[in-house]
């Protein structure tokens, strides 16, 4: 506090640093975050959960989860959903996967033409969503039916099978699996996916918060008429948040491709709903116009511990979508109680 | 004033949205550093001629000058770049976004080079600060998201937003038919203080005596005619009330209530 403040405004009631800490949209994550830490460090039955060894298992749970989950926070910010977020995962492995297997194309290729497809993918969920102004619940739903049917329809048609396989054999395979697909940091081998997530939570924090396009991000989600009427490219803002949706869901079907040197075609299918829970776990309001990238990314880690908790305490796996459930329903509640409380914002 | 030129004005202009006529031959101009009054009562074609000022929609027949030059708007984007800025009943502000967030929202003050542009938070802040003290508001904490401020506080980020981004012609939606007393006397003070920095300020309202307190020239609308134009000198309050309120059927109403 500087020593020649104005006089102190008699219309504001103190902002108390745990007032200002509460109004963080993470804030109820964070919460959960060490309750459910706490939790499943004393239900554990292998003693390992709580150290290193367990965090490099559930962080890598989190990572794959985490890095679609930070787009689509921004997403679900600017005010839109894509369900069909978790197919893509599986449309980028198998695409890049039938590139390197069937057409022989090297591997940094397929990758990079991967991206440029899913961007394209995204593009076409963006545009149809902002051209018919139908809800994009509804436009990335048939979205995510039509990319399902065609992973298999596709897979079947060129392997027969429903799955690719022999990615290995492409060139440049070995130098892409130390980039998406390596370990680090032994002996608790923490995956490099763990990497790409936290520097992607980072740019998107800093997007979110420091840049004109973040801005617009809250803009587009908070009020489209009012974006609209300053200025605001409503439509490019949108259209980008859903490339870039597509794109990071590619990001994870590279890196599980390269993982497994395979791709089942049903590969993502359920998860998008997994990316909306850590989304609204960590604070974004399913409303639009209100979230963090961190917030985000608890969320994931919320669902990473769970996954891997649950295995560690033995208990069936079966168990986690339970949790899943509890865990969003709390979250919500309890995000809605902070907000009323400490938000103070008339709607 | 004749040889002035208008900053904006409005030629024979008509507005039909298929078989209705919501204007038909409206003529008006605005000067700068002025106040001028549209009156009129709901229906009168009120919201119809601020789309047509600010570009929303464009007018079926008739010819709009900005300076004296005939244009086109296509979208609100072409009038704000003529320096025509609305301010929107709704007010175009992001509730849970912050106030200086909201100010610059459109219009950001960025540094650094490309990929480390970034906005300017520290300036953006302090000119919001700035910008609604000269306003006459002093804002608490400009972190603090809109949707916290009242009524009319809302309404001064509004205008100053609109006057500090350069608006030659500023027009004001209704901007005191939600607010108190008190409230509705601190935006009419802005829009003095707007029209002291030499913008032509455009006040629609249904409120006469509003109107009168702040209004250099009234234009009265009715069923999408200009029924009358007056200049200050030329027109009383009482008159302006009862033209607004088309006269005799005020004093029937008044004789009217008097019996209950």
């Amino acid at each position: 506090m500087s020593t020649v403040t104005a006089p102190a405004d008699e219309r504001v009631a103190k902002t108390s640093v745990i007032t200002r800490l509460m109004r963080r949209p993470e804030i109820g994550a964070l919460m959960g975050l060490i309750v459910v830490y706490i939790f499943f460090s004393v239900v554990d039955q292998t003693g390992t959960f709580s150290g290193l060894t367990g965090a490099a298992r559930w962080t890598d749970v989190a990572a794959t989860t985490g890095i679609v989950v930070v787009a689509v926070s921004l997403l679900m910010i600017g005010g839109e959903f894509d369900l069909s977020a978790g197919v893509m995962i599986g449309t980028a492995g198998l695409f890049a996967g039938l590139l390197i297997t069937e057409y022989q194309m090297g591997v940094w290729l397929a990758i990079f033409l991967t991206f440029i497809f899913a961007a394209g993918i995204g593009f076409i969920n963006g545009w149809l969503v902002m051209t018919t102004g139908l809800p994009s619940f509804i436009v990335t739903l048939a979205m995510f039916f039509s990319l399902r049917g065609i992973n298999l329809g596709v897979t079947k048609a060129i392997t027969d099978t429903v799955r690719v396989a022999g990615v290995d054999e492409g060139a440049g395979f070995d130098s892409a699996r130390v980039v998406f697909a390596s370990e680090i940091i032994p002996p608790y081998n923490f995956k490099i996916a763990v990497v790409w997530w936290f520097v992607l939570v980072a740019i998107a924090t800093w997007v979110l918060t420091r840049t004109k396009f973040g801005n617009w991000i809250f803009a587009v989600g908070g009020d489209k008429n009012a974006a609209r009427n300053t200025g605001v490219p409503v439509r490019r803002t949108k259209i980008t948040l859903f490339m870039l949706t597509s794109m990071s869901a590619a990001l994870v079907g590279i890196i599980s491709l390269l993982r497994l040197r395979s791709m089942q075609a049903g590969q993502g299918v359920g998860e998008e709903f997994v990316f909306i829970i850590a989304a609204v776990v960590g604070g974004c309001l399913l409303t639009g116009g209100y979230g963090s990238a961190i917030g985000g990314a608890i969320g994931s880690a919320i669902i990473g511990m769970a996954f891997i908790g649950i295995a560690y305490a033995r208990w069936n796996t079966d168990w986690s979508w339970l949790f899943l459930g509890l865990i969003l329903f709390a979250a919500v509640l309890v995000n809605t109680l902070i907000s009323r409380r400490f938000q103070g914002v008339r709607r | 004033m004749t040889d002035v030129t208008p900053a904006l004005q409005l030629v024979d202009v008509s507005k039909s949205f298929g078989s209705v006529i919501a204007l038909r031959n409206v003529s008006m101009h605005v000067d700068n550093g002025s106040v001028t009054c549209v009156l009129g009562d709901n229906g009168a074609g009120k919201s119809t001629l601020i789309k047509i000022l600010s570009g929303v929609h464009e007018p079926s027949e008739g010819q709009l000058l900005v300076n004296g030059a005939p244009k086109r708007f296509t979208s609100p984007r072409d009038a704000l770049e003529d320096g025509i800025a609305t301010v929107f009943q709704d007010l175009a502000t992001v509730p849970l976004m912050s106030v200086w967030r909201n100010f610059f929202l459109g219009n950001e003050p960025t540094e650094w080079p490309w990929p480390f542009r970034r906005l300017n938070a520290k300036k953006a802040k302090s000119i919001c600060k700035a910008e609604l003290l000269d306003m006459g508001i002093d804002i608490r904490d400009p972190e603090q998201p809109v949707g916290t401020l009242s009524g009319g506080e809302r309404q001064a980020v509004a205008i100053a937003r609109a006057v500090h981004f350069g608006a030659n012609v500023l027009i004001l939606d209704e901007p005191t038919s939600a607010l108190g007393v008190k409230q509705s006397g601190v935006v009419l003070k802005y829009i003095l203080q707007a029209k002291e920095r030499g913008v032509a300020v455009v006040f629609i309202t249904h409120n006469p005596h509003h109107a009168y307190l702040v209004g250099d020239r009234f234009y009265l609308l009715n069923r999408g005619q200009m029924m009358a134009e007056y200049t200050r000198s030329e027109v009383s309050r009482d008159e302006l009330v009862k033209a607004m309120a088309g006269g005799a059927e005020l004093e029937a109403l008044a004789h009217e209530l008097e019996n209950l």
